[in-house]
C-alpha cells in the first residue's frame, strides 16, 4: 500500500515555484504529486494546516555536527534530532570534524553514520586543504566522488592566495562550490569580539571587519579570475555586503549568506562579557546588522544559514578569551528570524521562506527546498505568529550555548515531513 | 563619624557603576585609616578572623604586596595563590578553584587574572566579595581610585582639572579605569602616545586623544605615565623602545611644557629611561611613593567596605 499525504487548508509557500495560496500539498511515496486520485485520497494520511504555512522543509548550509570526533557537543543524531525541531530537513556539515574531512575515508564513514542514525537528510562537504592546514590541495575528486556537496576550510580560512587561487581553480572543474570563512588571520590574532568602541571599553581585544573585508574582496578577485563559485559565509561586515553587492553586479560568480545572530544582535550583548555571544565572526555594530538586513533584502545575500556550533556547557563556561567561539541555532533560527525580518515587516513570509529553502539550496546545488512535483516531500509545517520563549534546557541539541535562550520568539514549528514522513509533530520526535 | 558613608557593594569590580557618593564614600574611610596609620600599632580590628585569599593568576608585586599589607593592617589571615601554584595549572577551572576558595572558608577574593571580564565571571560564581586587582586590557579599580586619591590630596578637588594619561593606553586597564574615575570627578582626561596605542576610538569615552606630546602636556595639571606593557603587544604596535622614548618619554625638556605645581605620576613597576626620565622619577614633582603609601590605605577602605556591605554590618571608622 502506498504512503499517501494530503496536507489541507494551509497557506502553501513555494517561492522556488511562486507559490504562495492557501491550497493543497500531496505526496505518494516520499514524493510530492500534483493531486491524489479518489481512491489515493480515500487512504491518505490527512493533516489539516489551517492557520498553518506549509513550506518546503528548510535548508541549512551551514551546520557543526562535531561528528566524529567530538560527539559530546552534538553527533548526527542529536543535531537532526536538533534540525528536524527547527524545521530542518537538509542540513551540510561543515568539514572541521576530528578528524577532519579531508579524505574520502572519513566523509564515508560520515555517510554510514547519516544513514544509521540521521533524523534529516545530512550533506557533507570536505576540506580544501589537507588537515585544513592551508597548505597542500585535499583530495577533491575523490572527496566529490564520496559525496561531497561543497569544499571549504571553514573556521581556518586559507590565508595564501595562491593556495587559494589553486584550490578554487580546481574545484571548479568538479563543479564544487567553494564556501569560505572569510578572516584574514593576521589581523585577528587574539582577537575575541568586533574592534571598536565595545572592545576598547571591555579591553577586549579587537577584531577589525577589516579582516573579513579583505578576504571577501580576495575571493571577489579570485572568483572573476578562475570562474569558479565562492561563496562567502556568515557575512558580518557592511563593507564586505558592499563589495559582494558590486561584485555581483557585474556578474562575478560569488553568494553570501548571513546568520540570525547577526541580524538581530549586535557587539553591546557582550557588555557583561556572557560567553553565548562569542562568536566567529563576532557580532558587530548596529550599521553592520542593518547592512546584513538590506544585504538580505535585496538579494546581496543569498540565503540564512545558523552556523551551528555546539558547545558543551563547561566549555562555554570559562573567562571570556578562553572560551570557544560559536553558538547553537537550530532550533530556533526560524523564529528569530521570522522575527527580525517578517514581524519587523522588512520582508514578507514568502521571502523569509525563500532565504530558509531553495536560496541556500541553490548554492549547494541540493536537490532541496521546493515543493515541485517529483521533490522529496520534506515539509515544514509553522505557525508564523505563535509566540514562544526559547529554552535552551529542552533542545534536542546536546549543547546549550543559545543566545536566544529565554528570549521570547514569533514564530513556531508545528511539524517536519521527511520524504512524505512526519519526523517531529510541534513538541515531539518521531522515531 | 558625622559625614554619611554611602556603600551596600560586596564586591569592586569596576569603576564604572561607582557613583560619586560612593567614591567620595571610599576616600573618606581611606582618609580616616591614613590617619590611623601614624600610630605606633597599625592594625586595625575590622577584619579580625576573616580570610583573604589574593588569587594572583598574573604576575604582580605591587599591587599583590598592597593588598596584602592593607588585608593585614585590618586583622585579617591572608593567603597568597599565585598563578603557577594554583591547580590551574594542572586544568582547574576557574569556577572550581573558586568554589573551592569558598569552601575553605575564605571571606574575600582578591584577584588579578589576565583576561579582561574574569572577575565579573568570578562575582557571579561566588557569593562572597571579589575585589578586581586587575584584569586583563579591562579594569584596575583600586590603582584609578589609590590615583583619584592621590590627586584630590594634592588638589583639594578635580573639577575641571586637567589629567594626560601618556603611554600604551590601548593594552592599559590603568587607563580604562582612571579615565572613568577621574572624569566622575569633574576632572577633563587627555590620552596620548603613539596612534597604535592610543586609537581615536577613545574619544567615545570622552577623553581628548592626542598624538603629540606638546599640547598634551601644557595643559596638565598632572601627568599620569604607563608602562608599556610589551606583554600584551605584538610586535606591529611601534617600531621599538627606543622610538618610543624619542617621541613619547617624559624628560627635563619634556617636563618643562608643564605648569608650575603639574604633578608626575606612574602606576609603576617605572621603566627608567623608557617612559620617564630617572631624574624626573625621583623629583619633588613626582608623586610615585606617595601612590604606593595611598595605594594601602584605599585598599583598606575597598577591603573594609565590601565586607561590611557583605555581612550588613554599620561601617566603623578608627576615631
Amino acid at each position: 500500500m502506498a504512503d499517501i499525504l494530503w496536507i489541507q487548508n494551509g497557506r502553501v509557500i513555494d517561492p522556488a515555484n511562486q507559490r504562495d495560496a492557501v491550497g493543497e500539498v500531496f505526496a505518494v511515496d516520499g514524493k510530492i504529486v500534483g493531486s491524489l486520485s479518489d481512491a489515493q485520497k480515500a487512504e491518505a494520511t490527512v493533516v489539516d494546516a489551517k492557520g498553518l504555512v506549509v513550506a518546503p522543509g528548510l535548508v541549512d548550509i551551514h551546520v557543526h555536527f562535531r561528528d566524529p570526533g567530538q560527539t559530546h557537543k552534538e553527533d548526527i543524531r542529536s543535531g537532526t534530532e536538533a534540525a528536524a525541531a527547527g524545521g530542518f530537513t537538509s542540513v551540510v556539515c561543515m568539514p572541521n570534524t576530528s578528524p577532519v574531512c579531508d579524505n574520502a575515508g572519513t566523509i564515508q564513514r560520515i555517510v554510514d553514520k547519516i544513514e544509521r542514525e540521521a533524523v534529516v537528510r545530512v550533506y557533507t562537504t570536505g576540506c580544501l586543504t589537507i588537515g585544513m592546514n592551508g597548505e597542500q590541495l585535499a583530495p577533491t575528486g575523490q572527496l566529490k566522488n564520496a559525496g561531497v556537496v561543497a569544499v571549504t576550510d571553514d573556521g581556518k580560512c586559507v590565508q595564501s592566495n595562491e593556495l587559494m587561487r589553486r584550490a578554487v581553480e580546481y574545484a571548479k572543474m568538479f563543479d564544487l562550490p567553494i564556501m569560505d570563512h572569510c578572516q584574514d588571520a593576521s589581523l585577528t590574532k587574539g582577537a575575541v569580539m568586533n574592534e571598536g568602541e565595545w572592545s576598547l571599553k571591555l579591553g577586549l581585544r579587537g577584531w577589525p571587519k577589516a579582516a573579513e573585508d579583505i578576504i571577501v574582496a580576495r575571493n571577489v578577485i579570485l572568483a572573476e579570475l578562475t570562474g569558479a563559485h565562492i561563496h562567502m559565509q556568515h557575512v558580518s561586515s557592511a563593507n564586505s555586503v558592499d563589495i559582494l553587492r558590486r561584485a555581483i553586479a557585474r556578474g562575478a560568480p560569488v553568494s553570501g549568506e548571513a546568520s540570525p545572530h547577526h541580524i538581530e544582535f549586535t557587539e553591546a550583548e557582550l557588555h557583561d562579557y556572557d560567553t553565548v555571544y562569542k562568536m566567529n565572526p563576532p557580532l558587530r555594530t548596529e550599521a553592520d546588522r542593518e547592512a546584513l538586513i538590506q544585504g538580505l533584502i535585496d538579494g546581496t545575500l543569498a540565503c540564512i544559514a545558523t552556523d551551528h556550533a555546539p558547545h558543551s556547557p563547561t566549555e562555554k563556561d570559562q573567562e571570556f578569551d578562553a572560551a570557544p567561539f560559536g553558538i547553537i541555532g537550530l532550533e530556533n533560527s526560524l523564529a528569530s528570524s521570522l522575527t527580525t525580518l517578517y514581524h519587523s515587516k522588512r520582508l514578507g513570509l514568502s521571502e523569509v521562506v525563500a532565504l530558509m529553502t531553495h536560496k541556500g539550496a541553490d548554492i549547494c546545488k541540493l536537490d532541496a527546498g521546493t515543493l515541485s512535483v517529483g521533490a522529496s516531500a520534506d515539509i515544514c509545517l509553522f505557525d508564523p505568529d505563535e509566540e514562544w520563549t526559547v529554552d535552551a534546557d529542552k533542545f534536542f541539541s546536546k549543547s546549550r550555548n543559545c543566545p536566544w535562550h529565554g528570549k521570547t520568539l514569533k514564530g513556531k514549528v508545528k511539524a517536519t515531513y521527511v520524504g512524505g514522513r512526519q519526523v517531529y509533530d510541534g513538541s515531539t520526535l518521531s522515531t | 563619624m558625622t559625614q554619611s558613608l554611602s556603600w551596600n557593594r560586596k564586591d569592586l569590580i569596576d569603576v564604572e557603576p561607582l557613583s560619586r557618593d560612593e567614591i567620595e564614600t571610599i576616600f573618606t574611610v581611606a582618609t580616616a585609616f591614613k590617619k590611623a596609620m601614624d600610630a605606633d600599632n597599625k592594625k586595625l580590628p575590622y577584619l579580625n578572623g576573616r580570610t583573604v585569599v589574593n588569587l594572583f593568576l598574573e604576575p604582580s608585586t605591587r599591587t599583590r604586596l598592597a593588598f596584602e599589607v592593607a588585608a593585614s593592617r585590618l586583622s585579617a589571615d591572608t593567603i597568597t595563590v599565585t598563578g603557577d601554584a594554583s591547580s590551574l595549572t594542572k586544568g582547574e577551572t576557574l569556577r572550581d578553584t573558586a568554589r573551592n576558595m569558598e569552601a575553605l572558608k575564605a571571606d574575600i577574593i582578591i584577584m588579578r587574572h589576565s583576561a579582561s571580564g574574569a572577575p565579573n565571571y568570578l562575582s557571579k560564581v561566588v557569593d562572597i566579595p571579589v575585589i578586581n586587582a586587575g584584569d586583563g586590557s579591562h579594569a584596575h579599580p583600586t590603582q584609578a581610585l589609590l590615583d583619584a586619591f592621590t590627586l584630590l590630596e594634592k588638589f583639594g578637588s578635580l573639577e575641571g582639572k586637567s589629567v594626560t594619561i601618556l603611554g600604551d593606553i590601548l593594552f592599559s586597564r590603568v587607563a580604562r579605569s582612571n579615565i572613568i574615575c577621574l572624569q566622575k570627578l569633574g576632572a577633563k582626561v587627555t590620552i596620548a602616545g603613539p596612534s597604535t596605542l592610543v586609537p581615536k576610538a577613545f574619544e567615545a569615552m570622552g577623553v581628548t586623544v592626542s598624538h603629540q606630546l606638546r599640547p598634551a602636556l601644557e595643559d596638565a595639571d598632572a601627568v599620569m605615565l604607563l608602562r608599556i606593557q610589551h606583554e600584551r603587544q605584538s610586535a606591529t604596535h611601534f617600531p621599538s623602545i627606543g622610538e618610543y622614548t624619542s617621541s613619547f618619554g617624559l624628560n627635563k625638556a619634556r617636563a618643562a611644557w608643564l605648569k608650575p605645581g603639574a604633578i608626575i605620576m606612574h602606576p609603576g613597576p617605572i621603566n627608567r629611561g623608557v617612559e620617564i626620565d630617572s631624574e624626573l622619577a625621583d623629583s619633588a614633582q613626582s608623586v610615585i611613593l606617595q601612590q604606593v603609601t595611598n595605594g594601602i590605605v584605599v585598599r583598606m577602605a575597598i577591603l573594609h567596605l565590601c565586607s561590611c556591605a557583605h555581612h550588613n554590618e554599620a561601617i566603623e571608622l578608627p576615631y
